[in-house]
């Protein structure tokens, strides 16, 4: 689950991570009125949507009255931004960050993620921050820094300043860079986080080292023992269809192309997509619809599946396992009848009873044909999209 | 001879009580699995002899199983002899189960549960490392182990399979029966299929199970299925090449998935441009492993892999 900067830093404040002053507005009014509170001579205003990249898509600006305050938030709060994150339709800005201004010496990037082969948390840092950083990654990897560490044990201090130091922080400045670093640690772990990116961290004239930006994610599984991170869902930021599907216990991810897909377990669903796309044919979701494939999971499936317009034909592959192909194919049939399916289904069905259950759909009068293996199924439904 | 699993195994259920620990409890005693016990803590001294919709289970002999519930791993080691244990305990207790098994003395842990927060597995994978370094942990998220014929682990439909030559390791449920499938519709058979679950952090890994198959007599071949996420399968890759002698053939599920989008599995996400099925599928060629491109062709792939092989010597 992907947070709002404000709330990211609103999480951090509390593992005493030191941050600008700055509150979330949702009008111009209280906008200005934020920027007030803070006093300072310069604000910035910041759009919160749920991708990167918004300073240069117009959505980060700085303003040195409250006349700019105003006139900047007019201009973001409602537009669709645009950003390499986003795609091409942008994200509709609903809410912004106010924060004081501060005089940057230097931008660097401090990120905190699992590092899955050693079962351990990384602790990342690099000189350059600011920009891009799976392209620093890409072109100078000597240039990333890491700290690994056990949760249980935490990040230890010398790790920490070792860390500041390596990526240029001043000697001066190493011991707040350091309690910077470990704050990051600390919330990344008790919040069960999957993300914590500060980018830029930076360094200030006047001898700060703060969090400029925050982008943090959570990992679902955990999000049960966090009930104020379920509080910072933000619905209008996630695809509609894949928020429905959850509700029913689905995995839905939309994709690009026109053949719906609904699969039984996660590789098969991958596997299903991916030999779409070797028999010339787009997928149009990944779908898991889980191993009982009930007759209310498939029509759920089948409803969220055709809420995408593009969608000309469904594939459904099921490997039956323990449930018997005619049960399924009950279920396909009384789905596909309650709700008047009007396009062309191939259906692969596979385990005990699948003769029975292929002449069940094959007769049934809705226009499902059965495919013999996934080969033929690909194809059919390739040919069934044209 | 197989891996890890045979009929001697003496077997228990964690969480035998439950809905889905009930229900596949049953079809492990049907299929034949040496099931010695459950655990559910405060059912202790009740029996497991009925699955949820109430029928009787049976052995594949025909006698009727009772099973004795115990309330705890440890009361259930003293009194039955357990080898390996099958957790079914909910994802927010589940690492708790497993640490028991552990700390009890049970060698093989495999874990169904899906949805464990990956800190927990973090902790659990440290602590076994560090005080329980003989136990083996199959899972979380995962379909479970079978030998076809001889014991039964988890959630796999067992008719499908049949006793055979073929090793399968797998991070995918589904996929990994589309594989057995193919591989008894050859007349191949499987000598253990391992599935190692979609998690990030797992107990077993590829490279732990291709071991075991490069030692086991009857395994002659290996089909080894990974998706996007992670590098498992890069370093399974270059093992592959300077280790194993026996063929194997791969398939990475996941080319058409978009960055940054977690397909269903917790695992399975290509982040930061990485985890890549070009990027995994490519290293497992560079180590001359044979890789299929259709999810079709697993079985074909192994067997090509194999005559590849024999040609060779």
């Amino acid at each position: 689950m992907k947070i709002h900067e404000s709330q990211a830093k609103e999480s951090l404040r509390k593992y005493g991570a030191p941050l600008l002053k700055g509150r979330v507005a949702y009008s111009v009014a209280e906008a200005v009125e934020v920027a007030r509170e803070i006093g300072s001579k310069v604000c910035v205003v910041k759009a919160q949507i749920h991708a990167g990249g918004r300073g240069k898509g117009g959505g980060v600006k700085l303003a040195r009255s409250h006349d700019e305050v105003r006139a900047h938030a007019e201009k973001i709060l409602g537009m669709q931004l645009v950003t390499h994150q986003t795609g091409p339709e942008g994200k509709k800005v609903n809410q912004l960050l106010i924060e004081e201004g501060c005089d940057i010496d230097h931008e660097y990037y401090l990120a905190a993620v699992l590092d899955r082969d050693s079962g351990r948390v990384c602790v990342m840092g690099c000189y350059d921050g600011g920009m891009d950083i799976e392209e620093v990654a890409a072109r100078t990897p000597g240039k990333i820094i890491k700290e690994f560490f056990d949760p249980a044990d935490g990040l230890q201090g010398f790790q920490a300043r070792r860390l500041a130091l390596k990526i240029g922080i001043p000697a001066r400045l190493v011991n707040k860079g350091a309690s910077l670093i470990q704050a990051v640690a600390r919330c990344f772990v008790e919040q069960d986080a999957s993300l914590l990116e500060i980018n830029p961290l930076v360094t200030t004239k006047d001898g700060n080292v703060l969090a400029l930006d925050a982008k943090m994610t959570f990992d679902d599984n955990a999000i049960y023992r966090h009930v104020d991170v379920e509080a910072y869902r933000d619905l209008t930021e996630e695809v509609p269809a894949e928020t429905e599907a959850k509700k029913y216990d689905l995995s839905y991810i939309k994709l690009d192309g026109n053949i719906g897909c609904m699969v039984n377990g996660a590789g098969l669903a991958m596997a299903t997509m991916d030999i779409i796309k070797l028999h010339g044919g787009q997928p149009a979701n990944f779908l898991d619809v889980g191993g009982g494939a009930s007759k209310e999971r498939v029509t759920a499936a089948f409803k969220i599946i055709l809420t995408d317009p593009s969608v000309k034909a469904v594939l459904i592959n099921i490997f039956g396992g323990i449930m018997k192909c005619d049960v399924i194919a009950e279920g396909v049939i009384a789905a596909a009848r309650e709700i008047k399916l009007k396009i062309p289904v191939v259906a692969r069905l596979e385990g005990t009873n699948v003769e029975k259950g292929r002449k069940l759909l094959d007769e049934s009068g809705l226009g499902i044909q059965s495919a013999k293996d996934l080969t033929d199924a690909a194809k059919k439904v390739v040919a069934a999209a044209r | 001879m197989a891996i890890w699993v045979n009929k001697a195994t003496r077997v228990i259920c964690q969480g035998i009580t439950g809905n889905h620990g009930a229900f596949h409890s049953a079809r492990c005693i049907e299929y034949g699995t040496n099931f010695v016990g459950g655990v559910t803590p405060g059912k202790g001294g009740q029996v497991f002899d009925k699955d949820p919709a109430g029928n009787v289970i049976k052995r594949p002999d025909g006698t009727e199983a009772r099973v004795p519930i115990f309330n705890t791993v440890a009361e259930a080691v003293d009194a039955v002899g357990v080898d390996a244990s099958m957790i079914f305990v909910p994802p927010a207790l589940a690492a708790d189960a497993i640490l028991e098994a552990a700390d009890a003395g049970v060698r093989l842990v495999v874990t169904i549960t899906e949805g464990i927060p990956v800190m927990d597995m973090v902790r659990v994978r440290k602590l076994l490392r560090e005080k329980y370094p003989h136990v083996r942990l199959i899972g979380p998220n995962c379909p479970g182990i079978i030998t076809p014929g001889e014991c039964k682990i988890g959630i796999m439909p067992g008719h499908i399979h049949k006793p055979g030559s073929i090793g399968i390791v797998s991070r995918s449920g589904t996929l990994t029966y589309e594989a057995v499938h193919q591989v008894t519709a050859l007349g191949l058979g499987q000598s253990t299929c391992v599935g190692i679950g979609g998690d990030p952090v797992n107990g077993t890994n590829f490279i732990d199970v291709l071991r075991a198959f490069n030692a086991d007599p009857k395994t002659e071949g290996v089909i080894m299925i990974g998706e996007i996420g992670g590098s498992a399968e890069e370093e399974a890759a270059r093992w592959i090449s300077q280790n194993m002698h026996k063929p194997v053939a791969a398939f990475i599920a996941g080319r058409t998935a978009p960055p940054g989008k977690r397909m269903g599995h917790a695992g399975a996400i290509i982040s930061g441009g990485k985890g890549t099925a070009a990027e995994k599928m490519k290293v497992l060629r560079d180590c001359g492993i044979t890789v299929a491109e259709s999810p079709a062709d697993l079985a074909k792939a192994v067997t090509e892999a194999m005559k590849a092989a024999a040609a060779h010597k």
